[in-house]
């Protein structure tokens, strides 16, 4: 009688075994070079060879418009584009691990904060040739706590109140520039019909920009600075006088603000549903077409008469090099070449919802807006860069997006909320 | 016929028999097989562990000196950090709402389910499928059901005017949000259920009908104790899901306004911008212990049903 051979546990394993290995023998070289990052044959030669380039440019029309000017740059750049949000909050991991030879971020504190830790190239020699170009509040910008250069600007965008003109055309409304103007103003729109003021905070940040400016306002930049900066206490007066003043417009605010985000509140604006919208020029992006041509916005109005209107918050974004870059010279010629005002005008052609940072820029080429945009940034007397790149990140994540956001639920208790900003912001500055 | 008995072999001789069966080689086997999950559960899991326990005694931003500030992180945390108290808060009502809501009713319908009754696989495959979704999909889903101006909830009811705000209103949302949740959490305690029945021997409900018990009687008295396996099963995995919730709410809104939850605090804190290592290490270390407070219970149980 012939058993049939069932092959045995133990021969089973072996096979398997020695399968596993035979496998793994060849792959194991393939995969350990295929870690090794491609030598750029440039090393810290020629400045030639590829490029790498770290960009938070994701929504569709930036990438495009950044794609476009890379093209032109005359050197191989090779981009690795990560969402946008995502990005910034990665920001940590991603300078310390491997990152890309140029990467996109902020001017501001934001930068310092990084640049201090020794994640940045300094790159003053860049600037000793570009400085000419740039006004000295963007030089100031992109400098670092040591006094050397960190940051190359590439566009900004102011915060404003916009409205569609064709609404206040036919309701017969006066853009206000005072306070008291501005309270007439939304009650004359909600009696007719209409949400005087939209926001839309689910993301956490929209909201600063309302901070910012009653505080710029109401108690002048250089107070706002510190405050900032950690040297002002959360419980002065002076920041509860800021709250009490957002408190005599929030019945005129869209409600359910913080489970709305910006993209649907600017959709209200264009849908005729609310009246202004305190937002960033990138508010535009949301409009197309004819409703892009009746876009318009006027200057947060005046609170306090000695600090009128003489603060702007225009964020600036830009470009850096890691401090692990492994091309410096080429990152250092595509720096040169992204803060010329051609490779500006060219991002603009298709996202002209910034305003170019170079003072060469050619500026014909402008829509109505940009063009008040430059006007208002150039005629400003000071020039915030928005809440969280004007302070700490984790103080602006931590701790001011959950209060503003409390703050909005609940806007009734200033003192305690105050006093909560107050206690968490000691345990961080000191850190 | 005579009926022979064998006397019990003296147990001594079957463990030395036992013992005798595993050869050196089997034991060098069966050394490397565990060896090795041991060792990298020792390296990836605990190691980390007790990094995070050190940690959190010190202040560290990931890039400068690490420095030590005894327990100034927990007191911090506790007296502190408005989002804490909340997310402890929203931790253990979702264990509750799990464990008394979700779970009862997907034990409530795989009991109706093993009834053998008509279209029973269609509702097992209709149940079971939200199970397929992942936590994160159903954020989104979340969001296009309960969106204030543009989801469907509000427009199925009619509350176009005035709408109910389902995710922005701190009030609300995390029920909304665990409605969802438990949406799938039942479907994955009724299959569980549903297998532990089909195990449950018919010859002891028959017995039951027998002595004259009722329907529920039965169930409870007879059938639901037998269950036990899958009842600690249940448990366990009711108390790791409510533990380890991430999902939802990241998705839907990076845990905030009224979805704050430990996981999300703790990833804000170390993975964020932020970068506050030592200040998000003791919240990770609070919600340890809160998680070992249920497993300790949990074994010192069935240890001492082993013993007894």
């Amino acid at each position: 009688m012939i058993t049939p051979h069932h092959p045995t546990r133990r021969t089973v394993l072996r096979g398997a075994a020695l399968g596993a290995t035979a496998l793994a023998v060849p792959a194991l070289p393939a995969a350990l070079a295929g870690c090794e990052k491609p030598d750029s044959g440039g090393g810290s030669g020629d400045g030639g060879g590829t490029v790498t380039f770290g960009s938070n440019y994701s929504d569709e029309v930036p990438k495009k418009a950044l794609a476009d000017v890379l093209a032109k740059s005359g050197q191989d750049v090779r981009v690795n584009t990560v969402d946008h949000n995502t990005f910034q909050e990665n920001i940590n991991r991603y300078l310390q691990a491997t990152p890309d030879d140029v990467f996109t971020w902020f001017a501001g504190y934001r930068m310092q904060f990084f640049a201090a830790q020794g994640f940045a190239t300094d790159i003053s020699d860049v600037w000793s040739e570009i400085g000419g170009d740039f006004s000295e509040a963007m030089k100031a910008a992109s400098t670092g706590e040591d006094g050397k250069q960190y940051f190359v600007p590439f566009y900004y965008y102011p915060w404003a109140v916009f409205y569609r003109k064709s609404v206040f055309e036919s309701k017969g409304y006066q853009v206000p520039t005072t306070w008291d103007e501005y309270k007439a103003l939304a009650a004359k729109m909600k009696a007719d019909g209409l949400t005087p003021i939209a926001l839309g905070n689910k993301d956490g940040w929209p909201a600063m920009g309302t901070f910012d400016y009653i505080n710029m306002r109401l108690n002048g930049y250089d107070f706002h600075v510190n405050l900032m900066a950690g040297k002002e206490s959360w419980e002065d007066p002076k920041v509860k006088q800021v709250f009490t003043l957002w408190q005599e417009i929030l019945p005129y605010c869209q409600t359910g603000a913080n489970g709305r985000t910006w993209q649907e509140a600017a959709q209200s604006l264009a849908a005729k549903q609310t009246g202004m919208y305190l937002l960033g020029m990138f508010v535009g992006q949301q409009f197309s077409g004819a409703d892009a041509e009746d876009l318009d916005y006027f200057p947060f109005p005046q609170i306090a008469e000695e600090h009128g209107q003489d603060s702007v918050e225009a964020p600036i974004d830009g470009f850096m090099i890691s401090a692990k870059a492994k091309n410096v010279d080429g990152a250092k010629r595509l720096l040169k070449y992204l803060a010329s005002a051609e490779a500006q005008n060219l991002y603009l052609k298709s996202d002209p919802n910034n305003v170019a940072t170079n003072n060469k820029a050619d500026t014909s080429g402008y829509n109505a807006l940009q063009k008040k945009a430059a006007e208002l940034v150039g005629g400003a007397k000071h020039i915030s860069q928005f809440l969280d790149r004007d302070t700490r990140p984790d103080f602006a994540s931590t701790v001011m997006i959950p209060s503003l956001q409390t703050f909005l639920t609940n806007p009734k208790d200033v003192d305690g909320l105050v006093k909560q900003i107050e206690g968490q912001k000691k345990t961080i500055f000191t850190s | 016929m005579t009926i022979t008995t064998q006397p019990p072999a003296p147990r001594t001789t079957a463990r030395r028999r036992r013992v005798a069966r595993f050869s050196p080689r089997d034991v060098a086997v069966i050394g490397l097989l565990l060896g090795i999950p041991v060792l990298l559960d020792v390296a990836l899991i605990w190691g980390p562990t007790l990094a995070s326990v050190a940690l959190s005694f010190t202040s560290w931003n990931g890039v400068t000196d690490i420095e030590p500030i005894g327990l100034d992180n927990y007191r911090n945390i506790v007296s502190n950090y408005p989002p804490f108290w909340p997310a402890v808060r929203h931790n253990l009502i979702w264990l509750l709402f799990l464990g008394v809501v979700a779970t009862p009713l997907g034990l409530f319908f795989a009991v109706l389910l093993d009834k053998q009754i008509r279209f029973s696989r269609f509702y097992q495959t209709a149940l079971y499928l939200p199970v397929v979704l992942s936590l994160a999909v159903i954020g989104f889903i979340a969001q296009l059901l309960y969106s204030r101006d543009y989801g469907a909830v509000n427009a199925a009811l009619g509350r176009t005017d005035n709408p109910i705000d389902w995710i922005g209103d701190p009030s609300i949302n995390l029920w909304s949000v665990l409605v969802l949740v438990g949406w799938r959490h039942v479907g994955y305690v009724m299959l569980l259920y549903l297998a532990g029945l089909k195990a449950v021997d018919p010859a002891l409900k028959e017995a039951a009908a027998i002595d004259g018990a009722n329907e529920p009687q039965t169930f409870f008295r007879v059938v639901f104790p037998v269950l036990r396996p899958v009842n600690i099963l249940v448990l366990v995995i009711t108390v790791i899901e409510a533990l380890r919730a991430f999902d939802v709410v990241y998705a839907i809104n990076r845990g905030r306004n009224g979805l704050e939850l430990l996981s999300v605090l703790i990833t804000d804190n170390i993975i964020g911008e932020a970068s506050r290592i030592g200040f998000g290490s003791a919240i990770a270390v609070i919600l340890l212990l809160i998680s070992l407070g249920f497993i300790v219970t949990y074994l010192v149980q069935v240890f001492r049903e082993e013993r007894a």
